[in-house]
């Protein structure tokens, strides 16, 4: 029993995981590289992170199957469209140099993968990371945005037209419209 | 069957970079591409532009997991990892030798609802703290009345908490306007007279980590609980009596019988 007794303590909600609150887990890693192409902002990014699973796991008996995986994306995907929502409705405090990208864009950060991101409308953000970085299918980006398949690839072409040319320097054309 | 003397189409072009394209017409699009150096140019542009996204981001999925994130934190109760998150918070700050995260914030592309919560907040504390006559529109006198007028208003259940424990006096509070519609403002003042408010609004987050930040005079502690935003804020340098309060303030929210 000398075994026994220097078990390590094991608290009871170890014990009690679930393989839904595993599958759960093994997506944190993939939600946070998501959220952070998706915000920018790291905090920020942690924070949809966080409030994505926090709604998951309250909402764990309602889940009957089905694809965790998918589901977490489309949580998260959501409160990023409803806090980009409540950002729109608010004027804007930010210091007007720092959104100019002639004021701090050097031609190395208007070639930044990120940056291009930013221009981009949410939904085609979204759609573009969905596929070219999560590896999701048409299919499942579909049910995600709630949208047609046909939808998803008109969204991905666009998107993926307007990175290339921002890449590419085409920063006059394609400045965000403020 | 497919015929390769077919046009390849854009929306083919993409999906055979996704693997979306039925495998018998893949032979197809190679030939195409073959002889069609512009989309042959293009898809190398999409598949270097998904590497680009590779690189920037892929290194997050190694990262360690902020223990804020960590399930086992999130399914037990909020308080236990509320309280570590103080510490963490704090710690966090110290080190960081006080570059608070509105600093870093302010070069992101736009405020988060939290840096917004905390400003409002911070601009009433500044507004009213100073206010001699009128800091409030219901005095502390009458906290059943207050307490019910603002729960009303606000939608939300607002509570007056009992502060005495740690020297505060309700002086009263007031219904403001906030960034999606009415916050609450609560003052409270000490015997030397120094002044807490604490402020509280709708939050999109159903819960947070505690947070801290501090602007010029004014340092403030926010988090969010069941939906609902707190930020107390007081003018005085003194951190650890800061976060006392809060943490009083919370416990009292935990509590919606006492």
């Amino acid at each position: 029993m000398l075994v026994k007794a220097f078990a390590p303590y094991r608290p009871e909600y170890l014990v009690t995981m679930t393989a839904f609150r595993q599958s759960v887990e093994a997506m944190i890693p993939a939600l946070r590289r998501y959220a952070r192409a998706l915000a920018r902002d790291a905090d920020i990014a942690d924070d949809l992170v966080q409030d994505t699973l926090v709604r998951a796991l309250r909402s764990e008996r309602l889940f009957l199957g089905g694809d965790v995986r998918s589901w977490l994306y489309t949580i998260l995907t959501n409160l990023n469209k409803n806090r980009r929502r409540s950002l729109a409705r608010r004027p804007q405090f930010m210091p007007l140099l720092d959104n100019n990208p002639d004021a701090s864009g050097t031609e190395a950060e208007g070639r930044d993968i990120a940056r291009a991101l930013s221009t981009l409308v949410e939904e085609q953000r979204s759609v573009l990371l969905l596929v070219m970085l999560e590896g999701l299918s048409y299919r499942e980006v579909a049910d995600i945005q709630g949208v047609p398949i046909g939808t998803v690839m008109s969204r991905l072409a666009r998107a993926r037209a307007h990175v290339k040319a921002s890449l590419e320097g085409e920063r006059t054309a394609l400045r965000r419209v403020k | 069957m497919t015929n390769p003397h077919i046009p390849v189409t854009e929306d083919e072009l993409h999906a055979y970079v996704d693997n979306e394209l039925p495998a018998e017409r893949r032979g197809d699009v190679e030939a195409w591409l073959a002889t069609h150096p512009d989309d042959a140019a293009r898809v190398r542009s999409w598949r270097t532009m998904a590497e680009a996204l590779h690189v920037r981001y892929d290194g997050i999925v190694d990262e360690a997991v902020p223990r804020r994130l960590e399930i086992e934190r999130l399914v037990r109760q909020p308080r236990k990892w509320f309280y570590a998150a103080i510490a963490a918070t704090l710690a966090a700050f110290i080190v960081g030798g006080g570059v608070g995260w509105m600093a870093r914030g302010a070069s992101a592309a736009a405020p988060s609802a939290i840096q917004n919560f905390t400003l409002h907040a911070l601009e009433a504390h500044r507004l009213y703290v100073v206010e001699v006559r009128h800091p409030v529109e219901v005095p502390g006198s009458e906290r059943a009345h207050l307490q019910a007028w603002l729960t009303k208003r606000c939608g939300w259940l607002v509570r007056a908490p009992e502060l005495t424990g740690a020297g505060l006096k309700l002086v009263g509070g007031r219904l403001l306007p906030g960034s999606g519609g009415p916050a609450s403002f609560m003052m409270y003042e000490s015997t030397s007279g120094e002044r807490f408010t604490i402020y509280t609004a709708k939050s999109e987050a159903e819960a947070t980590q505690m947070r801290f930040s501090s602007e010029g005079k004014e340092s403030a502690l926010f988090w969010a609980d069941r939906g609902v935003a707190y930020v107390v804020v007081s003018s005085i340098g003194d951190r650890g009596r800061l976060t006392q309060i809060a943490q009083s303030v919370y416990d009292q929210m935990e509590k919606p019988g006492g």
